[in-house]
């Protein structure tokens, strides 16, 4: 079988560093002046990606995210990771706040079909809405077969071994390509891209695309309720000795007397 | 359903295996019995100090009321009689924790009164031995006095107890947008009092400068006991002799340092990490003046380290180069208050380094947990260092020029005697770090770095201490970098404000004869 074609899902996140701070009127999180990066789970997909066409394995890495401008800067980082070109779905304002997992799968699996792909690489879950909801999805609207929480990835003549953490541990899997692949945690070590390739990046090709290009309305399928702050954790009590401990347990009735 | 990682709640931005990348840094406790110093230094005298009675005891406990206030249980002794660097043991059979300006006072009556020598203590994060009992001095520890007592929000100014551990300050602040003017590797234990003792440098002093600049005010207990507020928050006082700048850096033997009045900088909006790698340390001095010209205000720190020191974090600790091998890395950080004009500019500086081949390679950290990788590479020298065994750690300030030959000469000199020689620090303040390590302490070894290392500094004009201080181990070269008249000053001023000695003895200065 010859070279795969990529295709990389890499969506703009709240930095996993920031401290998330819900906004007073609970319609969502602030993200104005907040830092952003890649997805962690995606930079991993990035990653698996670029050792597959390190190894002559994959020919072409193409790098995807949907949203506001500023995606196009997560794009050029993915490009100088390694990726070859970049597609940005522009998505923004408003109807950014209303793009769920359903109509991202919907542009996901148009572009994969325009461009050929054989592979889709996307991270289990992006973490700031948390849904791991996109690439079973995708793989849903191609009827491509789905790996999902990947931690180890071998191609094998025109299928794939995938390796899958599951509750219990750890899950082999077979499964032919075309397919889509999600990443988890432990898959890989994301690379940093090197001065030089940082530069490139810069020139290499990136298009502009709006939702309608791909005929997916976006128009919500959900409404948001409300966002809150997860409960505080209640101050502590001190104790002076063991004995005391114990007796305080027992009040509480979580030891028996 | 896969259950790997938790949903939603705010730890789940935090996948374990980024966690380890946090730079906050913990004291390790690992128990190793390292050797008393009274014995290691045998010709060592302990000076005219009473001896800790039974009495002594019940009285600091009634100075200091309430659980967990007075320490004499031998194994929690253990870690305050011990440095960070495993290399001084004291022998004290007491610590004490007050809370208040009030309670310092009245131990230090009491111990002056009574004769008994004492060792401030804050972090335990000294690098000098000046933080431990040399013999069995009292610890009085301020590891509870750590209330943050206001921030002027408009002014930056924070005031706080001398206790309160640097990163909790920082972080304080990062919710008030402002951060602390200095940060160092040791920001997850060190208190603001022991940096203030040994004037702490830290890689933020490019930037905000040292903090004989950024103190504008402290709380300080005498010997005696007697409390001098020079507590001002003002930034301009020009009335009398400005007194705080004399414990700046006075390593605990003219006061204990209660409150302090910090000059906070704004948090800067956009932060950029570079890491490179260079040829030749010619080049890395290339680089920094480059990067003065083309970076200017926004440049916040440029730190450098070795290939020998790149081994340590690999090999060590198990860490990766973020980059290819090279002789020589740097760390370069940009600090501003408009990203794109930060990155536009650290973009143009980067282009120029590669296409004049003053850099070979690198990568540009954005995200703020890169930013903390990369950091990480850098800060964790001095404990990389610790799993050779012995440490031998020198902290010099040298002319650029002269820099790094020090590595090299010591290189020659100690061959195949010692595990390894690094050269890494911050090099935008002419300020080496020079490692030695050995499986074991060896006093052979000990007679070849020295005094032959402080011989060198003094005749290309450094200084032997650039921000460690002195402490118990360097205490007896102050005349490599002072002048005897200095040094005479220094000890009238000593023997003014401490008559009876019993402040941090054994350490900083010699005594007068
Ligand atoms: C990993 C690591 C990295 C480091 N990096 C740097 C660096 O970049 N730059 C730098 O300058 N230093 C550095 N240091 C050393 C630095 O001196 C200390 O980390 C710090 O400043 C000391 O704070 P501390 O609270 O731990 O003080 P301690 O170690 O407890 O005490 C240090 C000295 O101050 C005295 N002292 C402490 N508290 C008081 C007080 N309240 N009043 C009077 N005297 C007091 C002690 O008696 C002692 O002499 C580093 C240390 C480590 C372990």
């Amino acid at each position: 079988m010859s070279a795969l074609r990529v295709l990389v899902g890499c969506k703009r996140v709240i930095d996993y560093a920031v401290r998330v701070r819900v906004k007073p009127d609970k319609t969502g999180v602030f993200t104005d002046g907040v830092k952003h990066s890649m997805n962690p789970f995606d930079e991993i997909a990035m990653e698996e990606a670029i050792r597959m066409k390190e190894k002559k394995l994959a020919s072409e890495i193409i790098v995807v995210s949907c949203g506001p401008i500023q995606c196009q800067e997560t794009l050029r980082t993915a490009l100088a990771m390694g990726g070859d070109r970049a597609i940005h779905v522009q998505v923004d304002g408003k109807e950014y706040e209303g793009l769920q997992p359903f109509h991202v799968s919907k542009i996901l699996a148009k572009i994969a079909q325009e461009e050929k792909v054989d592979l889709l690489i996307l991270g289990k879950q992006a973490i700031d809405d948390d849904c791991n909801q996109t690439g079973q999805m995708t793989a849903a609207i191609l009827d491509w077969p789905q790996a999902t929480f990947a931690s180890k990835v071998e191609i094998d003549n025109g299928s794939l071994k995938v390796l899958r953490e599951i509750d219990g541990g750890l899950e082999n899997i077979k499964v032919k390509l075309p397919a889509v692949v999600t990443t988890d945690l432990r898959l890989n070590e994301p690379r940093y891209a090197t001065l030089p390739n940082i530069m490139k990046a810069k020139k290499k090709p990136l298009t502009t695309k709006k939702p309608s290009d791909y005929a997916v309305d976006i128009s919500p399928r959900q409404e948001v309720l409300s966002v809150e702050d997860p409960p505080v954790r209640e101050a502590g009590q001190k104790v002076e000795s063991v004995e005391q401990l114990v007796q305080k347990l027992r009040d509480a009735g979580l030891i028996v007397s | 359903m896969n259950s790997i990682m938790p949903l939603l709640s705010q730890s789940a931005r935090l996948p374990l295996r980024f966690s380890c990348r946090i730079r906050h840094f913990h004291i390790q406790q690992k128990k190793l019995a390292v050797e008393l110093t009274r014995i290691r230094y045998p010709n060592l005298k302990r000076g005219p100090y009473a001896n800790v009675c039974d009495a002594d005891i019940s009285n600091f406990e009634k100075l200091l009321p309430g659980h967990g206030r007075v320490i004499t249980d031998v194994n929690e002794l253990d870690g305050f009689n011990t440095d960070w660097l495993k290399t001084c043991r004291g022998s004290s059979q007491v610590v004490l924790r007050p809370k208040t300006t009030e309670e310092v006072s009245a131990l230090l009556c009491y111990c002056n009164d009574r004769r008994l020598a004492v060792v401030p203590q804050g972090g335990n994060t000294g690098l000098v031995g000046g933080s431990v009992p040399v013999f069995d001095e009292v610890i009085i520890s301020t590891q509870l006095m750590n209330n943050i007592i206001s921030l002027d929000e408009v002014s930056g100014i924070l005031v706080c107890q001398a206790g309160c551990i640097l990163a909790n300050l920082d972080s304080y602040l990062k919710d008030h947008k402002f951060t602390m003017p200095l940060d160092l590797g040791a920001k997850g234990s060190c208190h603001i009092g022991g940096n203030l003792a040994t004037n702490a440098g830290g890689v933020r002093l490019l930037r905000y400068g040292s903090l004989h600049g950024t103190i504008l005010g402290l709380e300080v207990v005498q010997a005696s006991g007697v409390v001098v507020d020079c507590l001002s928050s003002l930034r301009k006082d020009n009335t009398g002799y400005d007194l705080k700048q004399l414990f700046i850096g006075s390593e605990g033997t003219l006061g204990i340092i209660t409150k302090a009045a910090i000059l906070c900088p704004q948090k800067p909006n956009a932060v950029n990490v570079a890491f490179l790698g260079c040829d030749s340390f010619n080049r890395v001095l290339d680089v920094f003046q480059k990067s003065k010209h083309m970076l200017g205000e926004i440049l916040s720190a440029f730190e450098f380290m070795d290939a020998a020191s790149m081994d340590v974090i690999q090999k060590n600790l198990k860490m990766h180069n973020p980059i290819a091998d090279f002789p020589f890395y740097i760390l370069i950080e940009t600090s501003g208050s408009n990203g794109n004009h930060d990155e536009e500019k650290l973009n143009k500086f980067l282009e120029t380094m590669l296409s004049t081949q003053l850099v070979n390679d690198g990568t540009v950290a954005t995200d703020m947990s890169k930013i903390e990788a990369v950091w990480s590479v850098r800060e964790r020298m001095a404990e990389g260092l610790m799993h050779d065994g012995y440490c031998y750690k020198y902290d010099v300030s040298l002319p650029l020029l002269k820099f790094y030959s020090l590595v090299e000469d010591m290189r020659r000199h100690l061959g195949s005697r010692v595990t390894r020689v690094v050269g890494y620090g911050h090099v935008g303040d002419g300020n080496l770090h020079l490692n030695i390590t050995t499986p074991a302490y060896s006093h052979e070894i000990m007679d070849l770095i020295e005094p032959y290392i402080y011989d060198w500094v003094a005749r290309h004009h450094g200084s032997i201490s650039a921000e460690h201080g002195l402490g118990f181990k360097k205490k007896q070269f102050i005349y490599h970098s002072k002048t005897k008249s200095a040094v005479k000053l220094m000890q009238a001023i000593k023997k003014l404000m401490d008559p009876n000695g019993i402040l941090n003895p054994y350490k900083t200065i010699p005594d007068a004869s």
